[in-house]
């Protein structure tokens, strides 16, 4: 038992964070600041950034905590991605203690949103059964949903938080859909009983359809083209800072999951999904990119980007097992924080009431916040893949493992898209760097950035930075966890041991 | 000695750490805080590079790099921080030392707001510059590479002179940066071949033809990264970024916008991995140096802005240098790698003329000027030392450069490099008549409507040593060439021979007999330029 809540322990920690941060908020007069609220979201975010760490201390290479019935496994594999989560939250956290100084209400309920949204990420990586993964999928999509939509005045955000809810419950389907074919296929819902049952199966056309629906689900869930249509919208219409989350956080476990379900469940049919992933990936990085050429309003702008990003990402699912793993697991670290950084910067300079939206409006900003301005200019530097940053190591071990596996074309297109790239951020960076037509740049605000939303920034410039001069740290990790998703192969007939999984419990 | 192990590690640090420094002091408006930190930074630089020549081992340099870095980096892909000099790259870090605080007083004046964003810029600019010259990792290069745009687009975007800044910076950014990351496929492949980023393994790996058995392939990378570079020197058809930038360029930036970058990785890179493309593709090179000499020339011919008829002057020198190394002739290789030299120099000295008179009258527009010559008299003698320098006067270092090109060009046993060679030479006489047609519109003559209008003042003390260091350069380097060309010889002679060995099997792409003659006496037009 000690086992099971040793765990879980990063989640049931931020599970009770919530559940506090909930009852401690009617305790507070109305009017009065919901700053420690923040704080203990804060503090709770750490203690389960620290429970994964001691996790990863006591967790042994090859052999995995399994826990509940071998429905949670806890792997250096899964503890990244915790640590990651924890990482983005607590980041986005900072930043957004003093977003409610201004026009948003309902910082309580925002604080417990995005610890139990946290929660779901969290639980996603570590499952290693596809319904348990579909529940975490749940608790993380709908506190994002509620997120979305935070702008309670804005028209823009109820558009924003309705489309991600209604296109996002579509995407569950779809995965949902997945999830039982697998079932129909092989008789399970456990991704080591599938990976040894979906070789010798006597219906190949439903494991097929099962991969597919699930790369489909979680496609919708990573933004990759063609299931990217909701991103722009989401992302124009949500608070910066929830954009900095959500395009990160949500993702990267969407992404783990991804990468569990198609190195760990379906190698026998790797033939059949790369080339789906190879299209997925070509299509998302061109429409992102040639999709962010056309825009004018800044956020748009980014999440076209983003769309971009997730092509990237997927090229490095084409390699062997372990170099896939290492490179996605780093490109996802590195997105992580030039993105969370970029919109983190975005917020303090277009203000809480996110008045600046357009390239012209920001046009002429480093000559208002210089050192705002330096900074987003490092992250779209690091976007675009200069060297030294994270971004380049990120696009270099994703390309240089497609390369390594033949897929020669696929990294042309893709460093090709790269140069495409570079215009928008580019056009973005030359605007703050030039000075305006007119001279009223009044949109932007001039406040001073509050000391938490300061470290927050540093936070992630630093990462950017250490990921693009010191990535042998993160690559040590990551090449630590690309082999540990392999053993739930081997430590699948224990699991398989335990005769009734609960897989058949949950059919109807 | 211990500084040689160390050397190159500071000449890299000192301007990284200036930069830092120089973007945590505040700005004040007015103050000079910042020029005065980066002219310190520069000099401190300059005096570190010029340990390289003095401590040169002139014995052992055909062989090896000298004053050698080499350990890890990382450890998955093997990346090693390794820098090293050898013939070709010492007197270009040199060169980038020295015109360095050039730039930075050349742009005292010319800065007057935001100089902490400027000067920061600047060194960081500098920075990229030596590391591309000092790297000998692929991948280290590589870096440095990527990173020499970024300064260089910010400046373009930040300070160019027009309303059209912007986007010539995002057209110089572009144009440099899809061939790149083209570029960055081909060294992908070659790391996923060979194992190893370092560049003096994969020569020997290229020298035993051990890359890769196929050659399309081989073929195909070579190609990247020859266009990655043609686009950065630029080569002919792909200079279309260049007017554009150097228009809006401030002098110091465009001091080291075109040229000895990419003309350095052809010669490293393209040349030193790729030994038999380089030379099958050498025709089609030579031709389009030619075609570059007399197209800039002519195109120079006809601008009415100054700064334009700059541009297309840089285009026609860097060509001519194209001509020079694609002989593959020693005498060419010497020649094109001391002009790469010369040109920059002249073209430094021909910028921050071209920033004092627009200082003075705030235009470019050539029909705004006329008769100066009595106004400025020292300016003017500044004007005709470098144009003379340009055209290739005897006895000025443009000469010696030229002279060894065009006979590494005769020397070729194709009749067709002969033949563009000549088309190539008639772009001398253009160069003449443009630069000396340019002296005569700007400084002789009735008074222009501008220079009319305006006082403009001499030379000031600080414009005299910015310019005087430049106009003795080109004597010395004009009298006294085997100081540079000695070091650089030792390049030349060992990539001009290199490949012979197995070319010789196949039936001889460069006659043997002839490579040989030009190994024995390299010398002898270096000194002719010197009888003179």
């Amino acid at each position: 038992m000690s086992n099971n809540l040793l765990a879980l322990l990063p989640e049931i920690i931020l599970t009770l964070t919530g559940v506090l941060v909930m009852l401690a908020e009617p305790m507070i007069a109305p009017g009065k600041s919901r700053k420690p609220l923040g704080w203990l979201a804060i503090l709770g975010t750490l203690a389960s950034g620290f429970a994964a760490f001691y996790q990863l201390q006591i967790v042994n290479p090859g052999r995995p905590i399994t826990a509940f019935y071998s429905t949670i496994q806890v792997d250096a594999f899964s503890i990244f991605f915790h640590l990651l989560i924890a990482s983005i939250v607590l980041v986005t956290l900072l930043a957004s203690l003093d977003y409610f100084e201004g026009p948003v209400t309902h910082a309580g309920e925002y604080f417990a949103l995005v610890c139990f949204g946290a929660t779901g990420m969290m639980f996603m990586t570590s499952s290693v059964e596809l319904l348990m993964v579909f529940i975490g999928l749940e608790i993380s999509s709908i506190s994002t949903y509620i997120l979305a939509g935070f702008r309670k005045g804005q028209a823009t955000a109820s558009e924003a938080s309705l489309k991600y809810f209604l296109l996002g419950s579509f995407a569950t389907a779809f995965f949902l859909y997945g999830i039982a074919l697998c079932f129909g296929a092989t008789g399970s819902t456990s991704i080591g009983d599938i990976a040894a049952k979906l070789g010798t199966t006597s219906t190949p056309l439903l494991a097929l359809l099962a991969i597919a629906m699930v790369v489909i689900g979680l496609g919708f869930k990573v933004s990759a083209a063609p299931f990217h249509v909701w991103t722009p919208d989401v992302y124009q219409g949500a608070p910066a800072p929830v954009v900095g989350l959500m395009s990160t956080a949500p993702k990267a476990a969407a992404f783990a999951v991804l990468l569990r379900f198609l190195f760990n469940a379906a190698p026998a049919y790797r033939g059949h999904w790369i080339i789906l992933i190879e299209i997925l990936a070509v299509l998302s990085m061109t429409v992102g990119n040639l999709g962010a050429l056309l825009q004018r309003d800044v956020k748009r702008l980014l999440a076209y980007s983003s769309i971009a990003h997730a092509g990237y990402l997927l090229v490095a699912f084409t390699s062997i097992q372990q170099d896939a793993v290492s490179a996605a697991c780093f490109y996802t670290a590195a997105y992580a924080a030039m993105n969370v950084g970029a919109f983190l910067v975005l917020t303090q300079l277009s203000g809480y009431d996110e008045q600046a939206r357009t390239l012209d409006d920001f046009t002429g900003a480093a000559l208002k916040r210089p050192v705002l301005s330096a900074l987003l200019g490092f992250f779209l530097l690091s976007l675009i893949g200069i060297p030294f940053t994270g971004g380049f190591f990120g696009k270099f071990y994703a390309f240089s493992g497609a390369i390594h596996n033949g897929h020669i074309g696929l990294a042309i297109i893709g460093l090709a898209n790269s140069g495409v790239a570079c215009f928008y951020y580019l056009r973005l960076l030359a605007a703050l760097y030039t000075r305006p037509v007119k001279e009223d740049a009044a949109l932007l605000p001039t406040r001073r950035i509050a000391i938490p939303a300061a470290i927050a920034l540093t936070a992630t410039a630093a990462a950017t930075l250490a990921l693009g001069i010191v990535p042998n740290h993160l690559l040590n990790l990551v090449q630590r966890a690309a082999p540990v998703t392999l053993p739930s192969l081997t430590v699948a007939p224990p699991a398989s041991a335990l005769p009734p999984t609960p897989a058949t419990e949950v059919t109807p | 000695m211990n500084l040689d192990h160390t050397i190159l590690t500071l000449i890299l640090l000192t301007p990284l750490v200036g930069a830092v420094v120089l973007a945590l002091i505040p700005e004040r408006a007015g103050s000079k805080l910042h020029a005065i930190g980066a002219l310190v930074v520069t000099l401190v630089t300059l005096g570190l590079t010029l340990h390289l020549p003095a401590h040169f081992n002139y014995a052992a340099a055909p062989r090896s790099f000298q004053f050698e870095v080499n350990c890890p980096w990382i450890a998955s892909p093997a990346i090693r921080f390794h820098l090293g000099v050898d013939g070709l790259s010492t007197w270009l870090v040199v060169l980038t030392g020295f015109l360095a605080p050039i730039g930075v007083l050349a742009s005292w004046n010319a800065v007057k707001e935001r100089t902490k964003l400027f000067y920061t810029l600047f060194l960081l600019q500098q920075v990229a510059m030596l590391g591309v010259f000092l790297a000998l990792d692929l991948f280290l290069y590589y870096g440095f590479w990527e990173l020499s745009l970024v300064p260089m687009t910010l400046l373009i975007a930040t300070f160019g002179r027009t309303e059209n800044r912007r986007k010539a910076a995002i057209k110089f950014f572009l144009y440099a940066f899809i061939p790149s990351a083209i570029l960055l496929v081909a060294l992908l492949w070659l790391y996923a071949k060979t194992g190893t980023f370092d560049l003096p393994a994969l020569q020997a790996l290229a020298a035993q033809h051990a890359i890769s058995a196929n050659p399309t392939a081989l073929w195909l990378c070579s190609l990247a990264f020859l266009v990655a570079f043609a686009v950065k020197v630029p080569i002919f058809p792909l200079h279309g970024w260049l007017s554009d930038a150097v228009q809006e360029a401030p002098t110091a930036a465009v001091m080291v916008l075109a040229g000895k970058l990419g003309l350095y990785s052809i010669l490293r890179f393209s040349f030193g991995i790729f030994p038999e493309q380089s030379r099958h593709i050498a025709p089609l090179l030579i031709a389009l140096g030619a075609i570059g000499i007399a197209y800039g020339a002519l195109l120079a011919l006809v601008q009415t802005d100054l700064k334009k008829l700059a541009a297309f002057s840089t285009l026609s020198h860097v060509s001519f240098i194209v001509l020079g190394i694609f002989t593959f002739t020693t005498l060419g290789l010497d020649g094109g790698v001391f002009q790469i030299l010369n040109e920059s120099l002249v073209g430094a000295a021909l910028f921050v003329l071209l920033g004092l008179l627009y200082e003075r009258y705030g235009t470019y527009d050539v029909r705004d000027y006329g008769g100066l010559a009595t106004k400025h008299p020292w300016m003017v003698t500044m004007f005709v030392i470098t144009s003379l320098a340009a055209v290739g006067l005897p006895m000025l270092n443009g000469f010696v450069g030229e002279f060894l090109i065009l006979s590494g060009a005769m020397q070729s046993v194709f009749c067709h490099h002969v033949l563009w060679t000549v088309i190539g030479t008639t772009g001398v006489i253009f160069g003449a008549a443009y630069m000396l047609w340019m002296i005569q519109r700007i400084f002789y003559g009735n008074l222009g409507l501008r220079s009319e209008e305006v006082s403009g003042w001499d030379l000031t003390a600080r414009e005299h040593i910015e310019l005087w260091p430049l106009a003795i350069l080109f004597l010395v380097m004009g009298l006294a060439s085997p100081i540079w060309i000695k070091a650089i010889d030792t390049y030349g002679v060992q990539t001009a021979n290199r490949p012979i060995a197995s070319e010789a099997q196949n039936g001889s792409f460069v006659d043997p007999a002839l490579a040989a003659a030009a190994l024995d006496k390299p010398a002898p037009p270096v000194n002719k330029g010197a009888r003179y």
